[in-house]
């Protein structure tokens, strides 16, 4: 026996997205965003999207080519004060933008990825943040009602990923991308590396390849992966 | 961790200053603690080598080490504020969901925060200014409500001199009743259940004028106030 070869062109794998596909994409600032995903995404003018991601990257950056491209509707995000031009899409409303706290939206992903329905917290109680929200009580607490999130499609960014899909990831670009690569309907990598199966030690997989569905390779890893001088 | 060992007492240096470096004798050793954006994260620089702390970031890394400048970044590891750091010897990585567990199931000792408002009950404003400023909370909400001990350090009046030390917050709140002790750059005030309470002074400020830049009453100890 051996384990199926997922290895896709990227523009194949981008190409079956779907106008107004709900897509969670991966990385906290630089670390962990699938850059070359993005720009692929941009370039095949994919629209009407639900984008879920920790931030907005900065103006030029990542996910600023899909919102400055306008083809964001709706941002699900934990903080986008880094970049401008989100926050004009926000404020003239030419994007709708819902805020989570940041581990909130992570417990929500994982949840998603987990086959849950929910999660229960006390994270925002009494904030903005719980306006809308459905509270229950349980063992005498109120709790938020915090539905599960699934997307669509994940964009996952990973260190190196062997053709089934089991990945490892390096430092702070870990990040929302196990999480991501956990709770989409179909899962698209990036790695910085392709290896062959056997060439990640079974026990430094982070992500099993059953969780993952397309494993892209990259042609070069450009600048906008760089360290960025401010 | 590269610091500068701070024996000075500060009070040579400007109020900031002497506010970021009293505020990082909070941290007791063996402590894990989360240091906010901005401010807060300057306190690193004011313990001494070799003191044994852990520093969490919300990003996914406990351990941080110091700072490194662009050209010995690593392209791969940051601190939430974006900032690049470095690992010790015996630092961890792993992924968000992990990361605001720890928080959220009491393994933060201490987190040190800004604030727009901080009120006598211990509320806590820090996220967002309706009409102005609104790019969301990050994982702030989560720091200040579940950290064991919640800091606060600020200036204690607003650019235009008004008192960020209330009566009650009129911002969006980030949490209820959790703030502990905020550093200013005039104070320590601490929140009791009867309200701030003035423990320290910045040496040169008097109490009347701690007073009048504080939006409540200040209560006061019945021993002279010690200086820093």
């Amino acid at each position: 026996m051996s384990l199926p070869d997922k290895t896709t062109p990227m523009e194949e794998a981008v190409a079956a997205i779907s106008d107004g596909a709900v897509v969670m994409v991966g990385g906290f600032g630089v670390p962990g965003t699938p850059f070359t995903l993005i720009h692929e995404l941009v370039r095949q003018g994919k629209r009407d999207l639900t984008v879920i991601k920790n931030d907005a990257n900065e103006a030029g950056m990542g996910i600023d080519h899909l919102i400055s491209a306008g083809l964001v509707r709706k941002l699900v995000v934990t903080h986008l004060g880094l970049n401008a031009n989100a926050i004009s899409a926000m404020n003239e409303g030419r994007m709708e933008v819902e805020f989570c706290a940041q581990g909130i939206l992570a417990e929500r992903i994982r949840a998603g990825g987990a086959g849950l329905q929910a999660i229960l917290t006390d994270i925002g109680l009494d904030t903005e943040l719980a306006a809308g929200k459905q509270v229950i009580e349980m063992d005498g607490k109120r709790l938020l009602v915090e539905p599960a999130i699934r997307a669509d499609v994940a964009l996952i960014h990973a260190d190196q990923a062997d053709p089934f899909g089991n990945l490892t990831y390096l430092a702070t670009a870990r990040n929302f991308n196990p999480i991501m690569a956990m709770a989409a309907d179909r899962v698209i990598v990036e790695p910085e590396q392709i290896v062959p199966l056997g060439g990640i030690d079974p026990n430094a997989v982070e992500t099993p390849g059953v969780f993952v569905d397309q494993v892209c390779p990259l042609v070069s890893i450009g600048e906008e992966y760089g360290v960025v001088r401010r | 961790m590269a610091l500068l060992d701070d024996n000075s007492g500060g009070k040579s240096q400007d109020p900031r200053t002497r506010m970021v470096a009293r505020a990082a004798q909070e941290i007791a050793p063996g402590m894990v603690v989360n240091l906010g954006i901005g401010l807060p994260t300057k306190v690193i620089d004011h313990l001494p080598a070799g003191f044994p702390v852990c520093l969490h970031t919300e990003n996914g890394m406990t351990g941080i080490g110091p700072t490194l400048p662009f050209e010995d970044a690593d392209r791969n590891l940051i601190d939430a504020g974006g900032a690049y750091v470095s690992p010790l010897p015996g630092t961890a990585y792993f992924d968000s969901a992990v990361s605001f567990a720890l928080v959220r199931s009491g393994r933060l000792d201490l987190t040190m925060l800004g604030a727009f408002e901080v009120a006598e009950n211990g509320d806590l404003a820090n996220w967002k200014i309706p009409g102005k400023f609104s790019p969301g909370a990050g994982g702030a909400i989560e720091l200040a409500q579940k950290a064991r001990r919640v800091v606060v350090l600020t200036t204690h009046t607003d650019r235009k001199g008004n008192p960020k030390l209330l009566q009650s917050c009129t911002l969006p709140l980030t949490a209820t009743g959790r703030v502990a002790r905020i550093f200013t750059d005039m104070a320590v005030v601490d929140v009791t259940p009867c309200g701030f309470a003035l423990v320290e002074l910045i040496d040169g400020v008097t109490v009347k004028e701690v007073q009048e830049a504080t939006g409540a009453t200040l209560h006061l100890p019945d021993h002279d106030i010690p200086t820093f």
